[in-house]
């Protein structure tokens, strides 16, 4: 919401008044962007000049030399990644992305156009990297880099969930995305990020995790999730961590421990390994699927990512598999091997249930719990009652980086199918590649931004509520934690009366364990269906 | 003739000419897609809006129950709480229809001697204003409340780990219904 002056009451004006992009300075406003990083964050991980800044101060204290870190983080960037170079070089400017971005169709601002969005940095690479644009300026569409230009830079890159959606539309397979990684990789050279995201970095460098739970917390946490599923089971179900030797290791999101919504997913995947007795183990230090360094810089998504690999091989384990995250499959399926290449101290997983080879792990060794799940269920090594999901009529909301980033469309839509009786999808056009953001990924999910989030978030809860007015749809299942977090948030303003669930809740409840009593309840200790009053 | 039978004849104009105006209110880049994308799922703005302000104008015209009003302003309303509008701007499209039914039939209703029924019309539009604005400030409340249940269900397991929350022996707790000692 914007506020005006009292003056300015008096003449309201209707209208929108009209300046091409590049005379329309940038206005930061309130609801709109996150906070500013604090400096301890930043000298956590020694990232570039750390300080005390504020985004509504008009001075940010940048570096002297601010405009030679730039340029020149721009021009290493650009002869070190051709994809970069290509992306900046290649636009014809059709159009064909601009109306694809969440955060346009909801709010309107047209530097929220994928298009806009990239010219922004686009014209200081013409003006700095290229030599008709040193030339002929802004004819040539190169612009100065002037402060206020890095503000704009810094307040549109952190507007951008790096979806994807938009590269879908591109004629020449531009990703807008990579773009937004750069440009917030090159403000934080001058030390510009967000505090939600040097805050968890910080936090993930030192403890293995965004949340900067110790290893005692997390046992401790655990043990309440045991309490809770002997209480809905009668069963005594064990989880072991930092065990050398198992031949699994476990890797999901934190805030899986935290949020109300992921702790119930958590708890389904233990009933999972609990049933099906399977040699898994995690780390207290490996602590994190997720990974918010990618949304800082390719050097600290790369330094946090590389633990997950270093607690394999000091675990000895075989293979690893991975839950119910977003973000973390995308930088295993689109970095990893870039950085790593293929893993030769793990072997080829193998599902020791089923015996299925997981060939499409062939090389980063890694196993997406629905697919695991899907596998087990497809071979008929469950079994579930999906009568005691009766009372949720489910939709699913793909996950841009599981969708977009690594094409898992069929293995959550199965399981669900499974476990539950009651399955609407949402229109076509808003689910599986073309889906609709939440609005919060990529280190975007604080509260102070919550306008720009309800914004991201409205072409999503609008399909929501399409299923719900019209089958009655009142569960949004997803595969993400970021989505189990904040999509709950904004479906309560978008298509209220919706819950938010993990597809391995739904799971959790469906799953007759072997021993278990009789269940009067589900996980999060509401009544079964047929059960009330009881 | 009579206001009703006038405006039902004009409405097609007057109510493409209301939506335009309304567009305008956003940037000029912005204007064109809110009004040509007709897929409402691909522009649920645009959508919402269009149709918002048909159903509206309709109902203004069949002079219908202010309940009627409700869920058609809560829509349109719902939508310009999140976005980049003062309140003020945010509810001033029913001040344009009453802008845009003057430019548009001010005439002949001046010819046919309809001014009066046009004042009786205006100051119902001047109520939905009035509901307009209620329907705003609930809606900037909301986001205020779940941004708030938001923030309980992140806190909710920490205020509970530091032994900060009560539990009522025997009874469930949810976040948001914790009993919060601050001074253990
Ligand atoms: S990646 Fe997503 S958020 Fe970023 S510009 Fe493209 S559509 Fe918008
Ligand atoms: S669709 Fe591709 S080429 Fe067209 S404007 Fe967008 S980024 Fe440029």
């Amino acid at each position: 919401m914007a506020v005006q002056k009292p003056e300015e009451l008096s003449k309201v004006v209707y209208t929108f008044p009209s300046t091409p992009w590049m005379d329309t300075p940038v206005e930061i406003k309130k609801g709109i962007f996150c906070w500013g990083n604090k400096e301890k964050s930043l000298k956590a991980v020694g990232f570039p000049n750390p300080r005390q800044w504020s985004v509504t101060d008009e001075d940010w204290k940048l570096p002297d030399n601010w405009k030679e870190i730039f340029i020149e983080g721009l021009r290493e960037r650009v002869d070190k990644y051709r994809s970069f170079r290509l992306f900046l070089d290649i636009c014809v400017r059709c159009g064909a992305c601009a109306d694809k971005c969440h955060f346009y169709i909801g709010g309107g601002d047209p530097k929220n156009m994928p298009v806009l969005r990239a010219e922004l940095l686009r014209s200081i690479y013409r003006k700095y990297c290229t030599t008709s644009g040193k030339i002929m300026g802004k004819v040539a569409g190169a612009r100065e880099l002037t402060t206020s230009v890095i503000k704009e830079l810094w307040y549109y890159a952190y507007q951008c969930t790096e979806c994807r959606r938009c590269s879908l539309f591109c004629p020449y397979g531009i990703d807008t995305a990579e773009i937004t990684i750069l440009i917030r990789e090159l403000v934080n050279l001058l030390g510009l990020n967000i505090e939600w995201i040097a805050g968890p970095v910080a936090n993930c460098w030192k403890t293995g995790n965004h949340m900067g739970l110790l290893p005692h917390t997390i046992i401790d946490i655990v043990s309440e999730f045991k309490e809770a599923i002997y209480q809905v089971t009668g069963l005594k179900v064990d989880l072991s961590y930092n065990r050398k030797g198992a031949e699994i290791l476990f890797v999901h999101p934190s805030g899986e421990y935290f949020d109300p919504n992921g702790n119930v997913t958590f708890m389904g995947y233990m009933m999972l390994f609990h049933e099906i007795g399977l040699d898994v183990t995690l780390s207290t230090y490996s602590s994190e699927g997720g990974n918010f360094g990618f949304f800082t810089s390719n050097e600290m998504a790369k330094r946090l990512h590389s633990k997950i690999y270093a607690e394999a091989k000091r675990l000895k384990v075989k293979w690893i598999l991975g839950g119910e995250c977003g973000h973390m499959w995308r930088v295993w399926h689109q970095y990893h091997n870039t950085w790593f290449g293929p893993v030769d101290y793990l072997e080829e997983p193998v599902s020791p249930i089923t015996g299925t080879k997981f060939e499409n792990a062939k090389s980063n060794k890694i196993v997406h719990i629905t697919e695991f799940t899907a596998d087990l269920i497809r071979h008929g090594k469950l079994n579930l009652d999906p009568k005691r999901n009766d009372k949720y009529v489910v939709t699913f909301h793909d996950s841009c980086n599981t969708s977009r980033a690594m094409g898992l469309f069929e293995e959550p839509r199965y399981i669900i199918k499974n476990v539950c009786n009651n399955f609407y999808e949402m229109p076509p056009q808003t689910i599986r590649e073309n889906t609709f953001c939440c609005g919060s990924g990529s280190g975007l999910n604080a509260s102070e931004n919550m306008e720009l989030r309800l914004r991201g978030a409205l072409p999503r809860g609008n399909a929501v509520r399409h299923v719900r007015d019209k089958f009655g749809v009142n569960t949004l299942a997803n595969i993400c934690q970021i989505d189990r977090a904040t999509l709950q948030t904004l479906v309560d303003y978008w298509a209220k009366g919706v819950a938010v669930r993990g597809v391995h809740e739904l799971v959790g409840n469906a799953l007759v364990m072997k021993g278990e009593k009789e269940r009067t309840t589900d996980l999060r200790g509401d009544p079964l269906p047929g059960k009330e009053g009881e | 003739m009579n206001l009703r039978t006038l405006l039902e004849e004009k409405k097609s104009s007057i109510v493409k000419k209301w939506v335009h105006v309304i567009f305008e209110q956003y940037p000029p880049d912005s204007t064109n897609f809110f009004l040509t994308q007709k897929d409402r799922f691909l522009n649920p703005v645009g959508h919402a809006i269009s149709e918002g302000a048909r159903d509206i104008f309709n109902a203004l015209v069949d002079d219908s129950e202010p309940e009627k009003f409700y869920p058609l302003l809560n829509d349109i309303i719902k939508i310009k709480a999140v976005q980049d509008f003062s309140p003020s701007v945010a509810i001033s499209f029913l001040f344009l229809l009453k802008k845009v039914i003057r430019v548009e039939a001010g005439a002949e209703i001046a010819r046919r001697n309809l001014t009066p029924e046009l004042e009786a019309l205006e100051s119902r539009i001047d109520q939905l204003i009035l509901l307009s604005f209620d329907i705003y400030s609930k809606f900037r409340e909301r986001i205020f409340e779940i941004k708030n249940d938001e923030f309980r269900r992140m806190t909710f397991r920490l205020l509970q780990r530091a032994n900060l929350i009560c539990e009522i022996e025997g009874e469930k707790t949810t976040p948001g219904e914790e009993t919060v000692i601050t001074n253990k």
